[in-house]
């Protein structure tokens, strides 16, 4: 009699522990669905005030905003060409230095370091990712670019500025400061980045497939090149656009050493300006609609480019693997 | 234990295919005699940082012969396969004494041109390992290294390569798909096809069925009969019946030492070691 009584409080109690656990794991997908959801949340969010914030400016200028290089207080009309121009320049260069030293970097810790360096290598690139970019930018404005100013761009004006063409890049006074100090910064800033990624990725490659590359006679230059990079490509070009992602927003190292001049010139060592440095410039000292709506306005052109640079790699690697065959 | 080591022993007697002949426990002539020794190993011994993995190993791979190395796990029949195209040098601390001789030379010596070396040693792995690249670049890509060849020829070079592995048939239609997107077996076929291209003289063959299906495993071990007339082949394998099937010469190997090497009828039939004939009997391994 009691053992019928226990086996039956047994068996209620083992449905309600089956239902209490059903309960428990509805709540828990219904909370991470809610966390998932929260990420589309916010960049709704973002893009909206965005738009919003930015339609004064939209309104008054048009399509003519993106295309001026004007930036007048003023009076009050404001054209964004020349923030875009830096923008884009800086990165150009930033990419220019920063991807041959990464690879070469991660290629020689993954290939070649003998084990002793491996790791402080490591620990080195992990430290350089951790520096505060404020850092940068004091060390680029005291250090840099009177190093810049003083060895580096007068050697450049005398060499490459006297190349008719190509010369224009290189043509004015050193200031020191400027778009190509900015660039270099930013160079030395995404630098860890990418070397980390990349790095991380070389080592995904089996060590048989590189054998293999190895047994047929392959220099390691050739393994490297024919069979490490392609396995990594998607990796690596994660990496590279991180990276780039980071030299677009990158904002307070830029904004010490660029000189903060909104005109565009033709030579690589003038002053100029970014979209990031400007807003942060000028956002505590933007009185009027206009002027504020235009800052925000630049905001939305940032983030529009990053959106376009990152659809474009996305882009990029669905062609470069239906390529392949994969 | 002492009764079991004893059954054991019977049981061992009992399974030979062919009773002990003429050379039972005896010194047999030695194995292969007169047929032209495209490998010498002489006194090798191998350290990984310190620790001796091979001990005083001196045995010879004969021209167009398939040498087997069998023994269990950790005795160094890999070590010793990765020591014939020299690639345990991409690896530090690790150090290889004594003598390999390849057609005269010692490839152990610090001027020998590891490119080149390889290149005439072709090997395949456990798994295969094709290159992230189509099927035709997989084998372009160590042609190409070495040679300079006319779009006719490389194709003709690509055809050849991929007949001699068994594989053309499967993929003629498809050289532009990506290596990986072939089936495990096909993989494997189209490493050999591709160790095959450079035109070595020697092929190492690392467990290359471990990883595979039987019927893979069967179509590798036709292809290896096949190969046995144009290249001398040194096969690692766990396989003891693969052993038996494909090799002409078999080397045992425990703990680092060779045990046993010999025409691999008269291994698997009439070891002239205890260690051997516990093995191949699977009383151990």
């Amino acid at each position: 009699m009691t053992e019928i009584a226990l086996a039956l409080t047994e068996q209620a109690s083992t449905t309600r522990r089956a239902r209490r656990q059903r309960l428990q794991d509805a709540a828990f997908r219904n909370a991470t669905l809610a966390f998932a959801l929260l990420v589309l949340l916010i960049l709704g969010g973002v893009t909206v005030s965005l738009i919003d914030g930015a339609l004064p400016a939209l309104r008054a200028f048009g399509f003519g905003f993106v295309a001026t290089e004007v930036w007048n207080p003023v009076s009050e009309n404001f054209g964004a060409l020349a923030p875009i121009y830096g923008t884009l320049v800086t990165s150009i260069i930033a990419m220019a230095v920063g991807i041959p030293v990464s690879f070469g970097i991660a290629l020689f810790i993954t290939e070649m370091c003998p084990a002793w360096l491996k790791r402080p290598l490591g620990v080195a690139i992990e430290l350089l990712a951790g520096i505060p970019s404020i850092i940068y930018g004091i060390w680029g404005l005291f250090v840099f670019a009177p190093f810049m100013q003083s060895t580096v761009q007068p050697f450049l004006i005398s060499t490459l500025g006297q190349i008719p063409g190509l010369g224009n890049l290189f043509m004015g006074p050193p200031y020191g400061i400027g778009i190509l100090t900015a660039g270099l910064i930013l160079g030395i800033m995404v630098l860890p980045f990418i070397t980390s990624i990349t790095r991380d990725v070389f080592e995904t490659v089996p060590p048989m497939v590189r054998e293999s590359a190895y047994g047929l006679g392959a220099t390691t230059w050739e393994v490297v090149w024919n069979v490490v990079l392609p396995y990594t490509r998607t990796g690596v070009m994660g990496g590279v656009m991180l990276g780039l992602g980071r030299a677009l927003g990158e904002t307070m190292a830029v904004t010490f050493v660029i000189g903060n001049a909104h005109r565009i010139s033709s030579s690589i060592m003038a002053p100029g300006t970014t979209i990031s440095a400007s807003i942060a410039n000028e956002f505590t000292e933007a009185v009027g609609d206009v002027y504020t709506s235009s800052l925000v306005a630049l905001g939305l052109i940032l983030f529009l480019i990053t959106f376009a640079v990152l659809s474009l790699a996305k882009l990029m690697l669905l062609r470069l693997q239906r390529k392949a065959g994969v | 234990m002492t009764m079991t080591h004893m059954d054991a022993n019977s049981h061992a007697h009992g399974s030979r295919m062919i009773p002990p002949t003429a050379f039972a426990g005896g010194e047999r002539p030695i194995a292969g005699a007169g047929l032209p020794e495209k490998i010498s190993v002489r006194n090798l011994d191998f350290f990984y940082d310190g620790y001796r993995a091979l001990k005083n190993i001196s045995l010879p791979l004969y021209d167009r012969q398939v040498t087997a190395f069998i023994g269990p796990s950790g005795c160094g029949k890999s070590t010793l396969l990765r020591i014939l195209n020299r690639m345990y040098d991409l690896y530090p601390k690790q150090v290889a004494t004594g003598e390999v001789m390849l057609d005269g030379t010692n490839i152990l010596s610090p001027k020998q041109d590891l490119n080149l070396l390889r290149a005439r040693v072709g090997m395949v792995f456990q798994k295969p390992t094709p290159f992230p690249m189509s099927i035709y670049d997989n084998i372009a890509f160590g042609v190409r290294l070495y040679e300079k060849l006319s779009k006719a020829d490389m194709d003709e070079r690509i055809e050849f390569s991929l007949r001699r592995a068994a594989l053309w048939d499967e993929v003629k239609d498809k050289l532009r798909q990506n290596g990986m997107s072939l089936s495990g077996g096909q993989q494997q076929r189209l490493c050999i096809a591709r160790a095959i291209a450079v035109k070595p003289s020697v092929l190492l063959l690392d467990e290359p069925t471990s990883a595979l299906d039987p019927i893979s495993t069967a179509k590798c071990e036709e292809l290896v009969d096949e190969l046995r007339s144009d290249y001398c082949i040194a096969i690692v394998t766990h396989n003891m019946q693969q052993a038996a099937r494909i090799s002409n010469f078999t080397a045992f190997m425990y703990l680092g030492e060779l045990i046993e090497f010999g025409n691999t009828e008269e291994i698997f039939t009439n070891p002239t070691k205890e260690k051997t004939s516990e093995y191949i009997t699977g009383r151990f391994g």
